[in-house]
């Protein structure tokens, strides 16, 4: 009746890992399919507001990017409190932003120059005077497609 | 010689290998943003004389610098917006060529005449939250695909959906031409009934 042999000692059998690398390659590729490689460093602050009736954006080569709110933790003691614009990897005034849209427009293919979209990625409790002033840029270099990037959500999120 | 089996390669180090990926994967990327509301800036000529808009045509929503909205100069809370804004823009209120058939509006005559008609004016403050203006933005843009959708499911029963899944899957690149083609049309048609006449003030310079 060697059928019921009695187990020696109370040690744990150890467990095996070796689905652990097939787990991590999942993950890995879960997250090389659903991001992308950040660009330009965001410095400043950018709680993007919500919104539910939006529309997806174009194509990311006619895109350009307008970031603006207040600078991040780190670049207060430089640049203080007050909301900036950051385009690519700088802060800029207002009257940059013309300059950046030209020189944007330039550098994409000449079938697309006509298409591009402005997404304007804009900290929520950015007062809408800075908003407004860029808009008014965007305007006179005749950038009239844009796209208020928000995240999804109901409107009542923005309301405190 | 007596033929070996090769040994087994040891791959207890994989998973750090791996992991060591995906951290920098982690690290590297972001999950982007890639939604929002589009808008259209108009340009910046200046229109030599602005046409003569009736009053009772225009939907003026203000926003001042406490975040507080002002409907038709009362003072109205956000929820609310999206009903008013839908019955100026559905009230049909106009008679002869001005009338409108689809609409299902109380028909007053001191609203507006007709959704081709009716502009909703949005005004801002230089101290007004962007959180709030994207807020009354939504929900003006919520009132224009509301009424939109309902003449699209009414006017094409049989496309089994909305105006607003019909025109996301027209902008959607995967989507046949065939398809857009067939879309296009009917798509136009509705955006015509409500075109989306949403004007913003120029800043003013004084405040």
């Amino acid at each position: 009746m060697s059928k019921f042999k009695k187990k020696k000692g109370g040690e744990l059998p150890a467990i095996s890992t070796a689905s652990l690398p097939d787990i991590v390659f999942m993950l890995l590729f879960f997250f090389m399919v659903a991001t992308v490689m950040r660009d330009s460093t965001l410095m400043v602050k950018n709680q993007l507001p919500a919104a539910n009736q939006i529309q997806k954006l174009d194509k990311k080569d006619r895109v350009m990017y307008i970031y603006a709110g207040e600078p991040s933790s780190r670049y207060t003691d430089k640049y203080g409190t007050q909301a900036r614009i950051q385009l690519n990897d700088k802060f800029a005034t207002v009257s940059e932003v013309a300059a950046f849209v030209l020189a944007e427009r330039a550098s994409k293919r000449q079938e697309l120059q006509n298409v591009l979209t402005t997404s304007l990625k804009v900290d929520g409790d950015t007062k809408m005077g800075l908003i407004t002033d860029i808009k008014q840029e965007l305007r006179k270099v005749n950038a009239l497609k844009i796209n208020y990037t928000t995240r999804v959500g109901d409107y009542s999120q923005n309301i405190d | 010689m007596a033929k070996r089996s090769a040994p087994e390669v040891n791959a207890g180090s994989m998973a750090d290998i791996a992991f060591l990926l995906l951290i920098f994967f982690l690290v590297t990327t972001t999950i982007e943003t890639d939604s929002g509301i589009n808008r259209k800036l108009p340009p910046i000529e200046d229109v030599e004389d602005p046409p003569i808009i009736k009053q009772k045509n225009i939907f003026t929503v203000v926003v001042n610098k406490n975040n507080q909205l002002l409907v038709e100069e009362e003072l109205t809370d956000i929820s609310d917006l999206r009903a008013l804004a839908i019955e100026f823009l559905d009230n049909g209120g106009g008679e002869g060529e001005d009338a409108c058939d689809f609409c299902q509006g109380k028909r007053d005559p001191k609203s507006s005449d007709n959704p081709d008609k009716a502009i909703i004016s949005l005004k801002n403050d230089r101290e007004t939250s962007y959180k709030v203006y994207i807020a009354v933005q939504n929900e003006l843009v919520a009132a224009y695909n509301d009424l939109r959708d309902r003449e699209y499911m009414r006017l094409f029963p049989n496309e089994a959906s909305s105006f607003v899944e019909a025109n996301k899957k027209f902008s959607d690149p995967r989507t046949s031409p065939e398809e857009k083609e067939r879309l296009s049309p009917k798509l136009d048609e509705v955006k015509l009934m409500f075109p989306q006449k949403l004007s913003e003030a120029e800043p003013s310079k004084t405040n």
